[in-house]
């Protein structure tokens, strides 16, 4: 039995094919202007991947910033209930997981059947989001996914940003920039002021083992040290693209809401 | 008796002179790399305009961001205390200072005295500062002096729904896109600004009369705007709302010599 599970975010769209328990093929795109034309490309990408007809799909369900808008879903579920069972899937002994998307930053806390326990948010700010990185990145001229591998110098004081604001830290970095510091050194200092939002947010929960990350920033190694380290934890790796866990819990509730078995 | 006063702040170096009752000069010029610079330049332009030499000032008092870095001061004092002495001298019945700069906003609560009794700041995000406009008139691509006349001409404001500066600049580069008039999007910007400031001055509670400072004073939308917010009418002094730290700093100095003789 085949299903499909979609999620439209404010920065990627991500779509995947689940066949019983195989993922059959994903796909993630940057989102377009209008979240109906995100889901429709990355749905239709995602179908070609796992070599299948729309017809074949027999439930699909969305999630996600623009799951409201997503035209071909049976239901919109929050991406928070999608998270939760898409790591669980993967990794059935996690109970806390961090979620780090393009605009917001979730902290989500689950039982051993993926309910819901507790969970916060922020999206009213930018520091530690997907944003923040973004918006440094850019600045030091690299690739966001190159940010995460470069490593500042061993034998000296780390580099640190003195500002939680996205607006402040820019300033500080330009100044770190132009008294000639070097962009690993700085890229380390960004990676660790991430973390730092991440872990506050974090304690507000409660961590529970295992941790998992999932979102793109989950593929950031340097976050994911430094959060390590504050939190005291290991973040166990997902066997998987930490990307897709959104729409896999998707394509999991979809599974579930067709089959009429137990969510 | 002639005295001075300096204030560094982040974007701005401003400087007033005195002597009795009069401002013989007042200077606001846009910072240099180095603060020794501002502040120099700064003073030179007002000892000129004045028409005195450096000589002539019995006392310095630097004040701002950069205060401790002005080379001529004689000594130095906060900006809160500053911006009271400064809001007061020309109408003594100013109970409260809301000051909005480049890169902070506060609000200020005062004795008849001019002394503060208290006061509220937020430097720690951008968005409730003068950076907030300074974003969003880059992203408009229009000077930040031209939001006030713009903004006039607004028949329905936008209402803007993210607080943070990143997320704000998003949103508006949207409505420019959705073809929203740019006077709808800065005069809803400053609602969204004068919003912010005002809560964080409700926060210490409202004095009934209340001076508007800082570079963002001068924008008469955002005025209109922070009166809406407030509920109230601002107390308008007709001095340069920008000078008013460098003011304040130059009584500082006045009373300074006064005590010492």
């Amino acid at each position: 039995m085949i299903v499909a599970g979609c999620d439209v975010g404010s920065l990627t769209s991500k779509a995947l094919i689940l066949n019983n328990k195989n993922v059959l093929g994903y796909c993630v795109i940057r989102s377009k202007t209008r979240p109906e034309e995100s889901a429709r490309e990355v749905f239709e990408l995602a179908l070609k991947k796992a070599a299948v007809h729309e017809e074949q799909v027999m439930c699909c369900v969305g999630t996600g910033y623009g799951r409201n808008k997503i035209p071909f879903i049976q239901e919109a579920v929050s991406e928070i209930t999608c998270h939760g069972k898409g790591a669980l899937w993967v990794m059935p002994r996690v109970r806390t997981v961090i979620d780090i998307g393009g605009q917001d930053c979730k902290a989500i806390r689950i039982d051993k059947e993926g309910t819901i326990q507790k969970f916060t948010t922020n999206d009213k700010c930018a520091a530690g989001t997907g944003r923040f990185l973004e918006v440094m990145a850019k600045l030091l001229g690299v690739a966001i996914d190159e940010l995460g591998g470069l490593k500042g110098g061993q034998n000296q004081e780390p580099l640190t940003l003195s500002s939680a604001c996205t607006v402040w830290a820019q300033a500080e970095v330009i100044h770190h920039l132009n008294i000639g510091k070097s962009k690993g050194d700085i890229a380390e200092a960004i990676n660790r002021a991430m973390a730092g939002r991440v872990a506050i947010l974090v304690g507000n929960v409660g961590l529970e083992k295992d941790v998992c990350m999932t979102g793109g920033v989950a593929k950031n190694t340097g976050v994911v040290r430094h959060l390590e380290k504050m939190l005291g934890v290991k973040i166990k790796r997902l066997k998987f693209d930490p990307q897709i866990m959104g729409a896999l819990g998707a394509a999991i509730i979809a599974k579930q809401m067709y089959t009429g078995e137990n969510p | 008796m002639i005295v001075a006063g300096c204030d560094l702040g982040s974007l701005t170096a401003k400087a007033v002179i005195l002597d009795e009752n009069n401002i013989l000069a007042s200077q606001i010029i846009q910072d240099a790399p180095e603060p020794e610079t501002s502040a120099r330049q700064v003073m030179d332009l007002a000892l000129k305009q004045a028409g005195v030499l450096v000589d002539s000032i019995a006392y310095c008092v630097g004040t701002g961001y950069g205060r401790n870095q002005i080379p001529f001061a004689d000594a130095v004092e906060s900006e809160i205390s500053c911006h009271g002495k400064g809001a007061q001298w020309k109408d003594a019945s100013i109970r409260m200072v809301i000051d909005i700069g480049g890169q902070d906003a506060k609000a200020i609560r005062l004795d008849a005295h001019g002394n503060v009794i208290r006061y509220i700041y937020n430097d720690k995000c951008a968005s409730g500062t003068g950076r907030f406009l300074e974003v969003m008139a880059d992203a408009l691509g229009i000077g930040i002096e031209e939001m006030g006349r713009v903004s006039q001409t607004s028949k329905s404001p936008v209402t803007i729904s993210n607080q943070c500066v990143i997320f704000a600049e998003t949103e508006i580069i949207s409505l420019v896109n959705e073809g929203t008039s740019p006077p709808d999007i800065i005069s809803g910007l400053h609602r969204a600004l004068a919003h912010r400031v005002a809560a964080l001055a409700k926060s210490i509670e409202l004095e009934e009369h209340i001076a508007f400072t800082g570079g963002v004073a001068k924008n008469p939308g955002m005025v209109a705007a922070l009166e809406a917010a407030l509920g109230r009418n601002l107390t308008k002094t007709g001095l340069d709302p920008q000078i008013n730290g460098a003011l304040g700093a130059a009584l500082v100095a006045r009373k300074a010599l006064q005590d010492r003789s």
